[in-house]
């Protein structure tokens, strides 16, 4: 029986073969004979084998087969004696009887509908799984090693590196020999040594060790540090994986200061896009809106309405939604506060101190309504495929794109308030103004045109601040309230009527912040830095950059 | 002071000290009863006006705009809530010496700065010393170096902040963000008895009634003048010889005594200390009290904090949305058309209708137009705030 | 008698690299009533405002009477110590009456916050700002609040605040700016009143009221004093003509 078996089962395989048109002259070799008729067999390791011998042939098709094997779709049957494995297809039921559509184990090739009781289901127990399991992933891992995408390639890399199976060597090092990308190789490399120093020799190992040491591998640290207390490993291999620890902390300390440092100037720029209105406003007016923050709180669920109406639009053109919500959010912010200003503020110039007890109750009025309007909980805001994710810049440090995006608006917004302040004549009449209200008004400036038009300025660049935000925290109607008093402090630090201050001020304190979270923590870290600004008010009452002369106070 | 107000005052203080707490001490179905609840709720609300008249005269009177007084308030109120959580004892839902949260943080000794709160006498003292001493540490820095105007403002607004943050942190063993709460006796009078409500409900009228006095007399000395000339022209001040700082600190740490005694007393009466009446919210709520009462006018801010606090109590339960909206409103209002209060405006229509009557009677004398500056007899707010 | 009352030397202030006085060197006697006149930016506020002690300068000395250096000095000790000061644009407390203006400008031993809660002396201060008012013909209007004088009345009310301070020197910054020649003369009377018993530094634009109340006159320009000496000597000195008549836009017509 099992003789004619295998007899048939290589015909079979033979002819379907041939009928796929490539290697016609190639029977199918006798140990995937071999391996076919022990699959339908019971004894365990034998079908493991088999799998095995399946697995390592790489054949696409034999992989799809196993995938099949795995999912429950490979049946026995047996006709006129002998017995045949097919691959099930579509299941129906005829008349009273279950049918179902087979093809042929390697090729593919329809072989009609058959009642489902002809056939016998070839089962894939927990052992047999885990075996296809292996060469399934090893192929996709190839595969994805293939792939145009570098991020992708990359992740597999990792992963081969993660598993550390001698097995990969050979994958990995011609995936090496193909590779131009920096940090793919880079990757490659790492998953190398990392695998050289779970299986190699001990020359080698000596070797992987130097490598992940020169290319900063921080996934290594943990096998380094085996390898360098492993009483079983030579000197030789010890004082490898010791130097190359050494080398990796230096690194991290490295990295860690980037990082620090990034996320120092992501912080300053958020607190300079949020300042950076609020600034302007209160050197022209002497305003300070503490309805700022609910200004960016509106920019902030003007992102959410673009974004739900272009998820229920144009779903497929979904990423374009923030390049629409920019100028949206904008837009509402400004019209919000051209309301505010024309509305109430203007009666109040010259009294600060009114006027920020008057923007306070706009801005209760203005959350209370986003509460009613779009409920308390915080609503979703989802990135758009070009800001998720991060760019690598060194070894373990990938910097988040959408903090790259605020970083770059940020000195966007800053390059075009000074290009319109100081390169266009409304600039110049806002300057006017902001210098001697009295006297532009005797020249024919207009100083209410100018007041609104700024003021709403002022009011969009915190839009656009909230449009910003929805790209790295939670957008609900206390959004404002977490950021505003931050700004303030910008904004008193900095001193009024030069952007520079406000700018140094934004970077000194988000610098400050991140320097001295580690240390403190975020709440007491807080506490520092208001510390730090009334020492700091100690020495310059009126901020970095007071007016001096004659001008300064009456 | 003038007699109109001695008498006024007189007969209020009288109202609140005595004849309240009679009528809550008369049978419930009596005509005049005034039930616990009614009593306890005006007792809350005295103990803001008490914070409401030291708020006016650091702000009213000399023109500083504070944003952090939910500080000293704090201050005061945690004082006090030490001591009664101290008082608690072995009585408490775990049955250790120690307060509840300290054992459910597994902190097995009372911290040191907690023990003097055993002391009746430190706990009185701490009670008005330390606020007085952090307003004046604070207040040193700020003056000195004559941050003043919305600068000042801030930099207060950014200390409640930090204040309501350290405040929710557990390892300050203050509670954290639950506070201090299940107080059961107050100096050995249990607070579940209507005596001991009504006595703390007498002792924050007297407060209040001694408050008023105080500040009164002060805006009534020299120094209340140089108060309301440093809100008109500090330099002015400064170059006839005064140091504008000096009383500015002055008026801000009695300010903060002020706030620190209003705490105090407002943790007995309601039961519970929590970093939520600290933060930047509750402390420019107080300064809207003072707003929409009429601010330069002691009694202003008196009936400003029981007001709106009414109206709160009221809004927060029957129609909790409207609340935000309405306080928004108040503040927008109140700076806008009532810049002197609820008391200013009543105070124009009193002199409008009297001008009308006078025209009546004395239509000879056609343009004899009354002052309404003069006969307020309150402070204009100023128009600037420099 | 003859000591000086104030004495700068070699001071420099700058304004973010605009140099307001420039090695300035100024004095005056004791008794004396002294005109500072110069074209716009000539640093006149500017001296004003390091004598009362707003502006300090970058280098020099300062010195008040025999030995007081003024330099460590805030405002508010310096008035105390004897130096009053008269804005330019009146600077009254608008929301006290006249009388309270004058009460808390009077000279007394302490002007601290505690002396300030307690009353003393009530008859005697009393006395001396009935006094003030009188000289500043304002006791009429003692009970009205100080929000509530025309123009002229504020400067005259600032000037009877600056009397009531007592100083030994006092600053006056353009007076008669926006009055009328009736207001002028009677400031001008004023102005030399108080100079009989004590030294007035009095900075002005109008040569007219210069030449009624000057006996000398120190010209600053860009900083430094130019000239000094009698109204006359210093109007047909060439320097001085030329810095005014080569600036035509302000002062040409001033000096006539």
């Amino acid at each position: 029986m099992r003789y004619r078996l295998v007899v048939l089962l290589s015909l079979v395989a033979w002819l379907a073969a041939a009928a796929a048109g490539h290697a016609a002259t190639t029977a199918p070799s006798p140990e995937v004979t071999q391996a076919l008729a022990d699959l339908v067999g019971e004894d365990a390791d034998r079908r493991e084998a088999a799998v095995t011998v399946l697995g390592q042939a790489r054949d696409p098709k034999w992989l799809q087969f196993l995938r099949a094997l795995r999912d429950g779709g490979v049946y026995a049957r047996t006709r006129a004696g002998t017995t045949e494995l097919v691959v099930g297809g579509t299941k129906a039921t005829r008349g009273d009887q279950d049918v179902i559509d087979i093809v042929g184990a390697y090729d593919r090739e329809p072989l009609g509908t058959v009642p489902l009781a002809e056939l016998k289901e070839v089962p894939a127990d927990r052992r047999l799984r885990l075996t296809i399991k292996s060469f399934v992933d090893a192929d996709e891992t190839r595969a994805q090693l293939a792939d145009p995408d570098p991020a992708v390639r990359r992740g597999a890399a990792v992963k081969l590196g993660n598993q550390a199976e001698i097995a990969a060597v050979a994958t990995v090092e011609a995936a090496l020999q193909k590779e131009t990308d920096r940090w793919v190789r880079h990757a490659l490399t790492e998953a190398l040594g990392l695998i050289r120093l779970a299986h190699g020799s001990r020359e080698q190992r000596v070797a992987a060790a130097r490598t992940l040491g020169e290319i900063h591998s921080g996934s290594a640290r943990e096998a380094l540090g085996r390898l360098a207390a492993d009483p079983g490993a030579s000197p030789a291999e010890r004082h490898a994986a010791t130097q190359a620890i050494r080398r990796l902390e230096r690194w991290s300390l490295l990295t860690t200061t980037v990082e620090t440092v990034f996320q120092g100037a992501s912080l300053a720029s958020i607190l300079l896009l949020m300042a950076l209105g609020l600034a302007i406003v209160f050197g022209l007016m002497g305003v300070i809106n503490m309805a700022h923050g609910e200004l960016m709180a509106l920019g902030a669920y003007a992102t959410f309405v673009v974004q739900n109406w272009f998820r229920a639009t144009w779903p497929d053109r979904f990423d374009l939604y923030f390049g629409v919500a920019l100028p949206v959010s904008f837009l509402v912010a400004a019209a919000v506060g051209l309301v505010l200003e024309r509305g109430v503020i203007r009666f109040l110039y010259g009294r600060p101190l009114e006027t920020l007890l008057l923007t306070w109750g706009a801005s209760l009025i203005i959350q209370q309504g986003l509460r009613l309007w779009f409920g308390a909980a915080n609503v979703d805001v989802s990135s758009p495929s070009w800001l998720s994710g991060g760019v690598p810049v060194m070894v373990d440090v990938t910097l988040p794109y959408n903090r790259v995006f605020i970083i770059g608006l940020a000195t966007v917004s800053v390059a075009a308030t000074y290009w319109l302040l100081f390169r266009t004549s409304a600039g110049l009449r806002i300057r006017a103004v902001t210098q001697n209200r009295a006297m532009s008004s005797c020249l024919g400036v207009r100083a209410g045109v100018v007041d609104a038009t700024t003021f709403a300025f002022g009011a969009g660049l915190a839009g656009l601040a909230g449009c910003a935000l929805t790209q790295i925290g939670n957008v609900g109607p206390s959004l404002g309230q977490n950021y505003i008093v931050d700004s303030f402090m910008v904004v008193v630090t900095g001193g009024v009527g030069k952007l520079a201050g406000t700018i140094l001020a934004a970077a000194g304190l988000g610098g400050l912040t991140k320097g001295i979270e580690p240390a403190f923590g975020a709440v007491f870290g807080k506490v520092a830095i208001l510390v730090g600004v009334i020492l700091f008010l100690q020495r310059r009452p009126a901020g970095l950059f007071a007016t001096r002369g004659r001008n300064a106070e009456a | 002071m003038p007699k109109r107000e001695a008498l006024a005052v007189g007969l209020a203080a009288v109202v609140l000290v005595v004849v309240l707490p009679l009528c809550n001490a008369l049978p419930a179905d009596a005509p005049f009863a005034v039930s616990n609840f009614t009593l306890n709720l005006f007792g809350k609300f005295l103990t803001y006006a008490i914070l409401a008249l030291g708020l006016d005269l650091l702000w009213g009177y000399a023109g500083v705009l504070s944003l952090g007084h939910g500080v000293f308030f704090g201050l005061g109120a945690y004082a006090m809530g030490m001591h009664l959580m101290l008082e608690i004892g072995a009585k408490s839902v775990y049955q250790s010496a120690l307060p509840d949260f300290m054992v459910w943080n597994q902190v097995t000794a009372l911290p040191l700065f907690w023990k003097p709160f055993h002391s009746v006498v430190f706990t009185l003292a701490a009670i008005v010393l330390v606020p007085a001493l952090f307003g004046l540490a604070f207040g040193y820095l700020a003056f000195r170096s004559r941050i003043r105007g919305v600068y000042f403002s801030i930099i207060t607004q950014a200390l409640a902040l930090s204040a309501w943050l350290v405040f929710n942190r557990n390892e300050m063993n203050l509670g954290g963000t639950n506070g201090l709460a299940d107080f059961k006796t107050v100096f050995g009078f249990p607070l579940n008895r209507p005596g001991t409500q009504r006595g703390l409900y007498a002792v924050t009228a007297l407060t209040l009634v001694g408050a008023y006095l105080l500040c009164r007399w002060i805006t009534l000395t020299r120094a209340g003048k140089v108060l309301v000339a440093i809100r008109d022209s500090e330099t002015r001040v400064l170059f006839s010889g005064y140091s504008p700082a000096a009383y500015k600190l002055f008026v801000f740490v009695v300010s903060a005594m002020l706030a620190g005694l209003a705490g105090a007393l407002y943790a007995p009466q309601v039961g519970i200390v929590t970093p939520a009446k600290i933060g930047v919210l509750p402390s420019i709520e107080m300064v809207v009290w003072v707003a929409a009462g009429g601010r330069g006018t002691l009694y202003g801010a008196v009936i400003g904090a029981f007001g709106v606090n009414w109206i709160q109590s009221w809004l927060t339960t029957s129609y909790p949305d409207l609340w935000l909206l309405f306080l928004g409103g108040l503040f927008m209002g109140a700076v806008l058309f009532f810049p002197d209060g609820v008391v200013g405006a009543l105070g124009r229509l009193l002199a409008r209708a009297r001008r009308v009557v006078t025209r009546r009677r004395e239509r000879a004398t056609r343009d004899a137009p009354l002052l309404s500056q003069a006969t307020r007899g309150s402070i204009r707010p100023s128009s600037s705030d420099e | 008698m003859n000591s000086s009352i104030i004495y700068l030397e070699d001071v420099t202030v700058n304004y973010d690299g605009f140099k307001a006085l420039s090695h300035l060197n100024f004095f005056m006697d004791r008794r004396e009533l002294r005109v500072v006149i110069g074209p716009n930016g000539a640093g006149k506020t500017t001296l004003l405002d390091v004598v009362s002690g707003r502006v300090k300068p970058e280098t020099g000395r300062v010195i008040f009477g025999h030995e007081t250096d003024l330099l460590p000095l805030r405002e508010n000790d310096i008035a105390r110590l004897g130096v009053g000061r008269k804005f330019q644009t009146p600077s009254v407390f608008v929301n006290l009456t006249v009388w309270d203006n004058v009460e808390l400008s009077l000279r007394r031993a302490s002007k601290g916050v505690f002396a300030a809660l307690r009353r003393r002396d009530p008859e005697e201060e009393r006395e001396r700002i009935a006094r003030a008012l009188e000289t500043v013909q304002l006791a009429a209007k003692a009970g009205s609040l100080a929000g509530t004088l025309a123009h002229g009345e504020k400067q005259w009310l600032e000037i009877g605040m600056v009397i009531a301070q007592d100083p030994e020197l006092l600053l006056v910054d353009e007076p008669v700016a926006g009055m009328t020649d009736e207001e002028t003369a009677r400031t001008g009377g004023l102005l030399e009143t108080i100079a009989a018993d004590r030294s007035v530094l009095v900075i002005e634009h109008d040569m007219e009221f210069v030449r009624q109340i000057a006996r000398k006159v120190t010209v600053l320009h860009q900083g430094t004093v130019l000239c000094e000496g009698p109204v006359e000597q210093v109007q047909s000195d060439p320097r001085v003509l030329e810095v005014y008549l080569g600036r035509r836009r302000e002062g040409a017509d001033a000096v006539h």
